[in-house]
């Protein structure tokens, strides 16, 4: 049958056009697309390749910024607290500083007290001396001729010394 | 859709029209064969369509070259009207449709004969379209940075259906060092099939024409696979073919395997070329059948002839679907099919 039949002539310019053809798409054709298709996919993996990294590292980044933040928070925590317990402490040494103070001013201030009130005795008793010395001398100017004037006037003023002395003990 | 896909009808109607009405007298049965063959074969005149009485063909060139008067080229026009410069056009007999001349014993012989004929120029015009797509796209790759713009125009029409035939296809098929160096050829054969189908469904001038259901054709797109095979086969291939790993009384008296394995680099490429060639022709032979139905069944009444119309049309408008796919499924199994035995002549053994 003639459709089985190959014919000579279509054949001869099948050769010559798929020849051709062939040859002009596979020099100037296919090749140019399929190198850019190929160029571009190649692009297109490193570029997801490159976005997955920089994913990782913004994810790796975001934990890094979470630590430092949560290791801030316990500087912070750990700052305020010393300062609280220095706070006390200096507080708790001002007020036993001062206590001692106190104190120690108290103390002195007494002792103080004590040799005023010694000085002020002493020289009372001076004085007192110097006026009994005085009221001594002028008794005993006005008139020692009579004794039993003079006796009773010795035991009147020893008398007086002595309650002087024992109001003074008391 | 519709008016576009019964456009297509009407016209080849006309054609099938024409023929009835010339070969009336015949009788239907050898009228519906020879319109058949008439648009399925090869013929040395593109006839489109019957205005009225006037036919209306397009004559293309005849070139033969005798044995005795040498080179002769003239329009098909010329022979419409008997013998010119002694050719003619045979009627049946071993010659039947083709150029022929009496030879000095009086009998029929035939002449070297390169018209261009139906099928020539419908080739010549489908190779020009698709250099052209081709070129377009591969121009807009040059002239455009493709990681910066997405393609457009013909090159976004064309990348994917180039990626998919370079990534599944090809580099699915044959190793990653040699896929590079075959990919032009299996993609230029790929788009060569599609668009000689996709020609071949649209009726009109331009298309119309059975290139992939004509045997010359699939034969020398088999041929080009059965020498991309073998020419750069490894020697494992050459191995696998003379002295495969099978029991040696399998080979040793009688080379029982060695011959079905050299007689198998044969028939591959063969049963490519019968492939295409019985998938395209019995396609066309189908639509253009269910087109027949319509004037076979003018003479059995309006009735009859109303409702087998409406039934022709509704299988015609499914079998040219069909087609659609057909022509694509063709045109990626022959691809697919020559990247594998592309790649199994490429095979080194796992064991190494």
């Amino acid at each position: 049958m003639s459709l089985l039949m190959p014919d000579s002539g279509l054949l001869f310019w099948m050769v010559v056009i798929f020849a051709v053809v062939l040859f002009v798409l596979a020099k100037w054709g296919f090749p140019v697309i399929t190198s850019m298709v190929d160029k571009r996919k190649s692009y297109i993996d490193r570029s997801l390749r490159l976005a997955r990294e920089a994913d990782e590292k913004m994810a790796g980044l975001a934990a890094e910024q979470a630590r430092i933040i949560a290791e801030a928070r316990a500087e912070q925590n750990r700052i305020l607290k010393e300062a609280a317990e220095a706070r006390n402490n200096i507080i708790k040494q001002a007020q036993d500083q001062a206590r001692d103070e106190a104190a120690k001013l108290l103390a002195e201030a007494r002792t103080q007290i004590q040799a005023e009130k010694e000085s002020a005795l002493s020289e009372l008793r001076s004085q007192v001396a110097m006026l009994s010395v005085g009221v001594a001398e002028k008794v005993i100017r006005k008139d020692l001729s009579s004794d039993k004037e003079q006796l009773s006037l010795i035991g009147k003023m020893v008398e007086e010394a002595s309650k002087l002395d024992i109001s003074r003990k008391n | 859709m519709f008016p576009l896909l019964l456009l297509p009808f009407r016209s080849v109607a006309g054609e099938a029209a024409g023929s009835v009405s010339a070969e009336a007298v015949q009788g239907s049965q050898v009228d519906i064969k020879s319109m058949l063959f008439g648009h399925i074969g090869d013929s040395y005149q593109w006839h489109i369509t019957r205005i009225g009485d006037k036919e209306l063909t397009i004559p293309l060139p005849v070139i033969v070259c005798s044995k005795d008067s040498g080179w002769h080229c003239f329009l098909s026009s010329r022979l419409e009207d008997g013998p010119y410069e002694g050719f003619y056009i045979a009627e049946g007999g071993k010659y039947d449709g083709k150029i022929v001349e009496k030879d000095a014993a009086g009998a029929e012989v035939r002449p070297f004969d390169i018209s261009i004929t139906k099928n020539v120029l419908g080739l010549m015009i489908n190779s020009a379209i698709l250099v052209v797509l081709i070129l377009c796209c591969s121009r807009w790759y040059r002239r455009h940075d493709a990681l910066k713009e997405a393609p457009s125009g013909v090159a976004a029409l064309l990348e994917p259906v180039i990626e998919m035939i370079d990534d599944d296809v090809i580099k699915g098929s044959i190793p990653e060092d040699q896929s590079r160096k075959y990919a032009p050829y299996l993609l230029t054969v790929f788009f060569f099939i599609l668009v000689n189908n996709l020609m071949g469904i649209i009726p009109i001038f331009p298309g119309g024409a059975n290139i992939t259901g004509n045997i010359a054709v699939t034969l020398v797109l088999a041929l080009c696979t059965f020498l991309a095979v073998n020419l750069f086969a490894n020697r494992y291939y050459w191995k696998d073919k003379f002295w495969p790993a099978v029991p040696w009384w399998l080979k040793v008296p009688v080379p029982l395997i060695p011959f079905t394995e050299v007689f198998g680099i044969f028939t591959k490429p063969f049963a490519l070329m019968i492939r295409l060639f019985a998938n395209i022709m019995a396609g066309h032979a189908v639509i253009l059948s269910f087109v027949c139905i319509i004037f076979i069944t003018v003479e059995l009444g309006p009735l009859v002839n109303g409702t087998m119309t409406f039934i022709a049309v509704l299988f015609g408008i499914f079998m040219d679907f069909l087609e659609l796919l057909v022509a694509f499924i063709q045109a990626y199994v022959f691809t697919m099919l020559s990247a594998v035995f592309i790649g199994l002549a490429h095979e080194k053994p796992e064991a190494e």
